[in-house]
């Protein structure tokens, strides 16, 4: 079972777990990670820029139809749901919020489910709200990897709470585990 | 916990009814959108499987309205992006400004919030008399809905910051009479706009225009639709017209990209001569 793509959600108190994560992914790795965080929406956002300083390998923000690439990475724009149309082809949808949330984790953890299957990683952080547990359940089912930062490190436990009370035997991970687990998942064939 | 209540093949047997029977062609539209607004229709509406829901649809023409309704995306805000609206405010009204009359297409209007945004900048610019804005979209009930010029009041306090946001020093509140949990706009606004429906996968070109707003649209397209899109927009638009899309859309990579400059790093691409 190989991993075709990695899914990070997170909300209230993760974006400096991402800082932690991303200055020690191997930039050779053989997917690509695609972020979807809460967070207000800033007319020119420049969260992605902020993510990529501290980042091994390029952090994109995702547009309409963009072509994922391997060993990048590629955050879901303020205000727009991000859903796969293929395994390598990203796309944007603008309807009702989900979670009181949009981009919605759930939206695009479902997202993934149905287009790779048993191929999908994710891992859910730090947060204050349910969303991203019901996707979590998704894949799941569809026999992916799925593991949630350890809600005692959180910030905002409250997420990988429900996560964590959803699915009582997923793996809970240190923020200075998390890279390592990721870059791990290249070896997964 | 079911992921799909309709499967692939189930998808392309419903749209493939729904073209032939009623002549609506959804089969370029992005599946990842599509495949959500089905099973949500599903929800919505109740139907335990796909047989239903296709049973229904094939034998209640009165139904395919709704259908319509609920498998296109109707989200749409006023002054949405307010920055995008403080460049037709500052830069590329004032330069229609020189036409003798100007022709404005909002493309998939919706319940037309973007439509009566366009009207309100118009007034404040004092182009309003001169401006004629057509508003279209697929579907009949969103425009009727539209044509009425009434929202929900609770939306007010997001369009009035976005109104502001994008430059707008009036009160926006002067814009429209509330009553009750809604308020209606003022009818010298929807006096400037026309709406009608259109279908961009199967209509042609109406008019000539100097600005065609078309955002958050094309990405519930495939990029042969959206090429197609594109050259109907070229084909409606004047020489040094502009065309405006969503925050996230773009004409690169596009057939037009060639003959169309974009404005800084707006979405907005002017027509070359």
């Amino acid at each position: 079972m190989g991993t075709d793509v990695f899914l990070i959600g997170g909300s209230a108190g993760s974006i400096l777990i991402l800082l932690q994560i991303l200055p020690h992914l191997d930039k050779d790795l053989p997917f690509p990670i695609v972020i979807i965080l809460h967070r207000k929406s800033f007319p020119q956002s420049s969260l992605h820029i902020l993510l990529e300083t501290s980042a091994a390998l390029s952090v994109l923000e995702a547009e309409d139809k963009t072509e994922l690439e391997n060993g990048k990475c590629y955050l879901a724009p303020a205000n727009y749901h991000l859903l796969f149309e293929t395994k390598r082809l990203l796309a944007l949808d603008a309807s009702e919020k989900v979670n009181f949330s949009r981009p919605s984790i759930d939206v695009t953890f479902e997202s993934a489910a149905r287009i790779f299957k048993n191929n999908v990683g994710a891992l859910l952080l730090s947060g204050g709200n349910q969303d991203g547990v019901e996707g979590l359940l998704h894949i799941l089912q569809n026999k992916g990897v799925v593991a949630i930062q350890d809600p005692a490190t959180a910030e905002v436990s409250y997420m990988p709470q429900q996560a964590l009370q959803a699915i009582p035997d997923i793996k809970l991970l240190q923020p200075d585990e998390m890279a390592t687990f990721i870059n791990k998942l290249k070896y997964n064939t | 916990m079911e992921l799909d209540i309709i499967k692939d093949e189930e998808i392309e047997l419903l749209l493939e009814d729904v073209s032939a029977l009623y002549g609506y062609d959804f089969s370029q539209y992005s599946r990842a959108s599509l495949k959500r607004r089905l099973n949500r229709i599903c929800v919505v509406d109740k139907f335990a499987s796909f047989a239903e829901l296709r049973y229904r649809v094939i034998n209640d023409s009165s139904y395919l309205q709704r259908f319509v309704e609920e498998i296109t995306v109707n989200v749409t805000e006023m002054f949405r992006d307010p920055n995008f609206y403080k460049k037709l405010r500052t830069d590329i009204l004032p330069l229609l400004g020189t036409y003798p009359f100007i022709r404005i297409w909002v493309a998939g209007c919706s319940t037309g919030e973007e439509a009566y945004s366009i009207a309100i900048l118009l007034q404040e610019v004092n182009l309003a008399h001169k401006a004629l804005i057509y508003a279209t979209d697929i579907n009949p009930s969103v425009i009727e809905k539209a044509s009425k010029g009434i929202f929900p009041l609770r939306t007010m306090k997001l369009y009035s910051e976005n109104y502001i946001n994008s430059g707008g020093v009036k009160d926006f509140s002067s814009y429209y009479t509330a009553m009750y949990d809604v308020v209606k706009f003022q009818s010298g606004l929807s006096d400037r706009i026309l709406f009608s429906t259109h279908n961009l996968v199967s209509d042609s070109s109406f008019n000539e225009f100097q600005l065609i707003l078309c955002r958050n649209v094309l990405i519930y397209f495939d990029k042969d639709l959206q090429n197609k899109v594109f050259s109907l927009f070229d084909g409606s638009l004047q020489k040094l017209g502009y065309l405006a899309l969503g925050d996230k859309e773009t004409l690169r990579f596009s057939s037009l990209q060639d003959r169309y400059k974009q404005i800084q790093k707006h979405k907005i691409w002017q027509k070359s001569n």
